[in-house]
């Protein structure tokens, strides 16, 4: 009863995704005011329905309702109610569900935010959130409904994936939807612009908010994502390369250039055309990615879920809004022009520059991701692009990204004078070389130049982020007074920046000098790792809700004095049959210490990895003062008060600069 | 400098940095192909030597061998038709079995053994990687009962 519920939710939330695309579609073009006003009241009705089939997905899950297939196969009367609820989105057809509730999420978001707007472009932004929405839906009733029952019922079901058994993977997957399908806004504005022929800095001043939130969200979903890996993996990698991976690196690396290339249409009413083609790639490459992770045509841990007739409904998807959003685009583009002036040596070629380098590294991604399976598909052989390739295309490409963005935020508008600029940051860039190759010089190698390389550019992006936020401080009375006056953007580039520093040094470091030993250890045996000793005591049995596992019981010495106990597991889950390895990581703030067990062998002995990984935290640290600098900026004032502002737009091209 | 001129340096210099960046992108493309091959184009011959690849199959029933004071491991993968052997020093996925679909990546030696570097095996025991399944139905080895390939 609750499944069919659920299910006639979701064929309710397709109709009302209807209504909200085609009479404000058709309001706006006719200048019916009355069919535009439908958009609104549809797109929450939509949000509500989805709400209901998502409770009863839910619902049947924690209700054991193994006559719906899909709880059959992901959930166990033995799992826990935890995760039992996050079942619910652990495979292929509820986090689809998922994709579509999140969707109807933004699009309540977008009703509710919306004052500024006027009725025209509103109904147009909701317009285009509906058919993608009705797209979403109508893959799910025809491809992959979650609310399927078969009969008769399996007496107990099949049990969620071990691997997804797990805090990172409950909340990454809801994260990581946000940040796709929150590109979704930032590309209906687009669109919006392109159909209703009003692409101004306004425009872009509505859209710089929801694609902050939206790339927030991508960024948490991606650390989430790569944390997970480390500590659930059992390889003590961070990032692999996969091509999921990729599929959510790409859009955030577009979404990235998007951001910065909305601040200058925001600000000098630039790059129009191009910030508009940014948007539709950023969604398209989320649309891509879930493509890549729900058709199954790639051989990866993802792959959970795979069937012809959904990759194929995917990509007729990504092919009509792909194709239909850049025709479009080709027929307006043309008529946007960019009556901006600017010099040679300005903010604005600055930040093109980094766009151009940004984009061209998705682009290098998407080949890496793409001509292996297109290969596959021709017939032409199978390869695949080892990760090497991703590495060393990276590294050239992102050493001036950095570079950059040191000195970027110093650049003026129009025209900047780079004298100026460089009598400015000169002591600071030398200092921070310095300082790369003293730190590097006594706390590791003094003869390693790349590390020396990276550190230092780590403390130039630091000390350049704090120096330009000092320049706009000094300007005014006293510091006090000057942080005052900061704009909450000005806090969010640098909080954002440093962020990179930090990411940066935690790569550099636990790239350079982690340490992996895979040693066989009988108990009482022990084992060095630089300064660090681990003894092997013994494996003792533990059981656990839904698995049996052998829990090894390891001491970390460092001298003569006692560091910690690990634990880790080698769990066998009852249903599946499925082993799997849980690392023990002893966490810190400039190391990680890092024990899986690998195969039991004789006498009690079992193969075991050792790993010390120093400042592996950075890495995800980074991440997260990048996104609480995206917070900061999103929270601007100005875009609050974007309401009472919207006669003054002519002004905007004065206000201080980002 | 007229705003033209300019645009056309700003332009020009894309141009070259993009070629930059696609030449260096290519590059190292080439250098990290790895080509996937099965146990039959191993045994005839077809694999490269000297030059990293991938060979996929089932692990032959009864054919792992663990030497009693290292981390090495021998073992056979087969796609019905050939064997090759293999040798691996490490530790293997969580999901590796005799009878499993398994992916490894190494070089061949000059005895015709398969030195891996590396050995894969999926989080999913009804999944198979789609180059062993194409492997095993060219071998005509696909086991009866086996339904993952279908997926």
């Amino acid at each position: 009863m609750i499944a069919e519920l659920g299910h006639i939710a979701v064929i309710m939330a397709l109709l009302m995704a209807l209504l909200q695309s085609v009479f404000p579609l058709l309001g706006a073009a006719q200048g019916v005011p009355v069919w535009m006003a439908v958009g609104r009241a549809a797109g929450r009705a939509q949000f509500f329905f989805l709400a209901v089939a998502f409770a009863c997905l839910i619902g049947s899950f924690v209700n054991h309702d193994f006559s719906v297939l899909y709880v059959a196969r992901n959930s166990n009367s033995a799992l826990p109610l935890y995760y039992r609820i996050s079942a619910a989105w652990g495979a292929h057809e509820g986090s689809m569900l998922l994709w579509a509730l999140i969707m109807g999420v933004w699009t309540v978001m977008v009703t509710i935010f919306s004052r500024s707007l006027s009725e025209e472009f509103l109904a147009r932004v909701l317009g285009v959130m509906g058919l993608v929405s009705v797209g979403i839906l109508l893959f799910i009733l025809l491809t992959s409904n979650p609310f399927e029952r078969h009969f008769p019922p399996p007496a107990d079901g099949n049990d969620l994936n071990p691997l997804l058994q797990d805090i990172g993977m409950t909340v990454h997957p809801p994260m990581l939807y946000m940040g796709y399908v929150g590109l979704s806004v930032a590309f209906s504005f687009a669109i919006a612009a392109l159909l209703g022929g009003s692409l101004d800095s306004a425009w872009a001043r509505w859209s710089r908010p929801w694609t902050l939130i939206a790339w927030v969200f991508l960024t948490f979903g991606i650390v989430l994502g790569s944390w997970w890996a480390y500590y659930e993996l059992g390889w003590g990698g961070w990032w692999f390369w996969d091509p999921v991976e990729n599929a959510s690196f790409m859009p955030w690396l577009v979404a990235t250039a998007l951001l910065h290339s909305l601040a200058v249409t925001e600000k000098r009413g630039a790059f129009k055309a191009w910030t508009v083609l940014l948007a539709i790639f950023a969604f398209s490459l989320s649309l891509l990615g879930t493509f890549l992770v729900r058709s199954g045509v790639l051989t990866s841990v993802h792959a959970f879920a795979s069937d012809p007739a959904r990759g194929l409904f995917i990509l007729v998807f990504l092919a009509v809004v792909v194709g239909g959003s850049l025709l479009l685009y080709a027929v307006r583009a043309p008529r946007v022009k960019d009556h901006v002036r600017y010099g040679f040596v300005s903010k604005e070629n600055l930040l093109l520059l980094n766009n151009v380098l940004l984009v061209t590294a998705a682009a290098s991604i998407l080949l890496g991701t793409l001509y292996p399976l297109i290969l596959d598909a021709l017939q032409l052989g199978k390869i695949s692009v080892g990760s090497p390739y991703f590495a060393s295309v990276f590294g050239p490409l992102m050493t001036p990204v950095f570079l950059l963005a040191g000195i970027a935020p110093m650049f003026a508008w129009r025209e900047a004078d780079l004298g100026k600029i460089g009598r400015r940051v000169r002591y600071v860039f030398l200092g921070s070389l310095l300082l790369g190759v003293v730190s590097t010089a006594i706390f590791w190698d003094a003869k390693d130049i790349k590390t020396m390389a990276g550190l230092g550019m780590a403390f130039w992006l630091a000390a350049s982020a704090l120096l330009s936020l000092w320049n706009r401080v000094r300007l005014r009375e006293s510091a006090l007074q000057g942080f005052k006056a900061q704009s909450r953007s000005i806090y969010g580039m640098t909080l954002a920046h440093m962020g990179i520093a930090v990411f940066l040094t935690g790569v550099v470091l636990s790239d350079r000098y982690s340490e992996e030993k895979i040693v066989r250890l009988a108990p009482g045996e022990s084992s060095t790792l630089g300064d660090y000793t681990f003894t092997f005591k013994g494996v003792t049995e533990v059981q656990g809700p839904n698995f049996i596992a052998q829990q090894g019981d390891f001491r970390v010495q460092r001298g003569d004095g006692d560091v910690t106990e690990l634990r880790p597991q080698k769990r066998i889950y009852r249903v599946q049959r499925n082993t799997m390895t849980e690392a023990a990581i002893d966490p810190g703030l400039t190391r990680d210490l890092y024990v899986a067990l690998g195969d039991r062998m004789d006498a009690g002995a079992w193969s075991v990895r050792v790993y010390y990984k120093p400042f592996i935290r950075w890495i995800w640290l980074g991440g997260l003062l990048m996104m609480t600098g995206g917070l900061f900026s999103a929270a601007d004032r100005r875009y609050r008060l974007a309401t009472r502002q919207a006669e003054v737009w002519g002004e905007s091209a004065e206000r201080k600069p980002a | 400098m007229t705003p033209r001129r300019r645009r056309m340096i700003v332009v020009g210099l894309i141009l070259i940095g993009v070629s930059l960046a696609t030449f260096l992108a290519l590059t190292a493309f080439q250098k990290n192909l790895l080509y996937f091959y099965t146990p039959s184009q191993v045994a005839a011959g077809e694999a490269p030597k000297g030059y990293p690849f991938r060979v996929g199959g089932l692990v032959v029933q009864g054919s792992v061998q663990r030497a009693p004071d290292s981390l090495t491991i021998r073992f056979s993968v087969t796609d019905g038709a050939s064997t090759v052997p293999v040798v691996y020093t490490g530790i293997l996925p969580d999901l590796f079995r005799e009878g499993q679909g398994i992916i490894s990546v190494g070089q061949i030696s000059a005895a015709g053994v398969f030195e891996a570097s590396e050995v894969l095996a999926k989080h999913d025991e009804n999944y198979m990687p789609p180059e062993v399944a194409d492997a095993l139905k060219q071998g005509g080895q696909m086991p009866a009962d086996y339904q993952g390939w279908k997926k």
